[in-house]
């Protein structure tokens, strides 16, 4: 999937000739935490964060409060040449972006201009459709040897039952490498006849079916 | 509320809602979901002596306008044409229907309106006052949505029969679900409005079916507040369960203060259900409806509505769970000891399984549970933050 297929189009900006105050309340008023700061011409040069303004702005507990912090420019105190991403790149590389560089959102830059921007909030929410549980669906669990084919072999099942597959998610089996653990959620209320499909084809189904209580 | 008085003295206490026209809502003779259920249970209720032909009233039919309280017309009009073949299966496949879960079957529109009808009836039973409860098994079809079927639910009686009560009787509903799956279909249809507050008490959508119903689920904009889910863990136990449910029930009906209660009455949160994973006993069904009463009795003046829902083991579980509702409904004291024996032999030669002979279950009904104790403290731990939100307000009034 392509960051351009996820990326928010509306994005809300400043000028490095804005002030914190305008910052803080522009922040406020849309309720985000990540602004690009653009030039004239929507060249991404900077990009400032609600945690940037807590260090710089003081305490409201705070005896003698510096009224002129709010005026300083964001030019002075952004953070300048972001790293920022390109709409066809994969959404799967950027999460990698964020995860390594500890950063909350990627503004979205095509021919020098700023088109988009995405947050770790809509990497998560597209996490969360990957793995099916926004939708109604029963979940299972089988154990596979981790051998080419195996795939087609389980989904053979599914199609025999008229089931429709909502996700697949492929994990290791911590007990054993030679093994993956498949986490299939299903479009079903009634998964017994699916589960006694795979079990009569040969496969361990590890949910629902806990050790220790049959 | 607008008009909801009643003649005290002529009231009945209860009234049981069917009809053998009911029986019509079936996808085939090996689907998990059938009504023969609905047939043992008056069968067991009416052996026991616990009713007569005279609290039975036959349900009515809902109207088109009726259902589109809760639901799209194109929705409905799809449900008529595949119940008379003059759809293609496949073109019905984005509505819910002719899936494995909820195959379309002859008359499918008409048996459908038949059971929310039925709950319809119910509601004016109560809300007019002539009796001060009313009990629709064929109701409790919690997974229909506005414009689509889902997990073996066409319509979605409740949906249409809360919207009904607002509309007619001005009232305030408290929905309460018992069913071992979340009651996804009634929830999103309240889930921005103030004046109905839906509970459901299930297993964590986790692994089973429909997967939503978390605690964070709490409503939207104006209704944020008034939508309250207690996922509870897998192998959970009656205590666990009935902790749960009690303490949830007592402090929301405090807090939101209805005008009438709604129970939707699932009986598949029994160890035996083979849908789903929660350990009860058939003492939670008994304890279920005896604290809706008393809630219906001290907040709403008897005003209690409970329908019917899940229940796979219509066999060994759902007579006798579904039977203490109506027992309790009317006041009678709790049966104990043997089942009526013309039932059980009526009944045994139909059963694939042995049928239990009695009102209690055996002891023990299954091998102790390793990891109890863990999964009690998480249901508590679960309860505390899903009650929050009504504890932090009391405190700060």
């Amino acid at each position: 999937m392509l960051i351009e297929e996820i990326m928010k189009l509306d994005v809300v900006t400043l000028f490095p000739s804005n002030t914190v105050k305008d910052a803080l309340e522009i922040m406020l008023e849309n309720k985000i935490r990540h602004l690009p700061i653009i030039t004239e011409d929507q060249a991404v040069v900077g990009i400032i964060t609600d945690r940037d303004l807590k260090e710089i702005v003081p305490s409201t507990m705070s005896d003698s409060i510096d009224k002129n912090v709010y005026d300083i420019k964001l030019s002075e105190v952004m953070t300048k040449n972001p790293i920022t991403a390109h709409p066809m790149d994969f959404v799967e590389e950027s999460a990698v972006v964020f995860y390594t560089n500890q950063i909350g959102s990627l503004p979205i830059v095509s021919n020098n201009k700023l088109v988009g921007i995405i947050t770790e909030t809509d990497l998560l929410y597209k996490y969360i459709e990957l793995t099916g549980a926004h939708q109604p669906g029963s979940q299972i669990e089988v154990r596979v040897p981790n051998i080419p084919g195996i795939l087609f072999e389980v989904s053979k099942v599914f199609y025999e039952h008229k089931t429709n597959v909502l996700s697949v998610l492929v994990y290791p089996d911590k007990e054993n490498s030679a093994n993956k653990i498949l986490v299939i959620r299903i479009k079903t209320m009634n998964p017994l006849q699916v589960i006694d499909g795979l079990k009569t084809a040969g496969f361990e189904v590890l949910w629902p079916n806990v050790p220790g209580i049959s | 509320m607008a008009e909801c008085t009643g003649n005290f003295v002529m009231k009945k206490n209860a009234v049981f809602i069917y009809s053998k026209e009911q029986l019509g809502y079936s996808f085939s003779d090996s689907h998990p979901f059938n009504q023969k259920r609905i047939v043992l249970t008056l069968d067991l209720l009416k052996k026991s002596g616990a009713i007569t032909d005279s609290d039975i009233i036959a349900p009515r039919t809902a109207t088109d306008d009726e259902l589109f309280l809760a639901h799209d017309a194109k929705f409905i009009d799809v449900v008529k044409k595949a119940g008379k073949g003059e759809i293609k299966e496949a073109a019905c496949e984005m509505y819910g229907i002719g899936t494995e879960d909820t195959p379309i079957f002859p008359n499918m529109h008409e048996a459908s309106a038949m059971l929310v009808g039925g709950t319809l009836t119910a509601v004016d039973e109560v809300m007019s006052g002539r009796a001060r409860h009313a009990l629709n098994l064929g109701g409790g079809l919690h997974h229909g949505f506005k414009g689509r079927a889902s997990g073996f639910c066409v319509y979605n009686d409740s949906s249409v029969a809360i919207k009904y009560i607002q509309q007619k009787y001005g009232a305030r509903v408290l929905y309460i679900d018992t069913d071992a799956h979340h009651g996804d279909g009634v929830q999103w249809s309240f889930y921005d409005d103030p004046d109905v507050c839906t509970v459901s008490i299930h297993e964590t959508g986790r692994y089973l079916f429909p997967g939503t119903g978390s605690i964070t689920e709490r409503g939207n904009g104006k209704g944020y507040g008034t939508s309250f889910n207690f996922p509870i863990d897998a192998f959970t136990e009656d205590e666990s369960f009935l902790e749960v449910y009690r303490t949830a029930i007592k402090e929301i009906t405090e807090h939101f203060k209805p005008d009438v209660i709604l129970t939707q009455n699932g009986a598949d949160a029994h160890f035996f259900d083979p849908l789903t994973h929660l350990y009860g006993t058939i003492n939670i069904f008994h304890e279920i409806p005896r604290l809706a009463r008393e809630m219906a009795n001290k907040y709403c003046e008897g005003r209690w509505i409970a329908v019917g829902g899940g229940g796979y083991d219509i066999w060994r579980v759902v007579p006798r769970a579904w039977a203490h509702l109506w027992i309790e409904m009317n006041g009678l004291d709790a049966p104990t000891g043997p089942l009526p024996t013309d039932w059980v032999k009526r009944w045994q030669s139909e059963s694939p399984v042995s049928l239990i002979e009695t009102w209690e279950d055996p002891v023990p009904l299954y091998k102790p549970i390793p990891r109890k104790e863990e999964i009690t403290e998480k249901n508590a731990q679960m309860l505390e933050q899903a009650l929050q939100i009504i504890r932090e307000k009391r405190e700060s009034c």
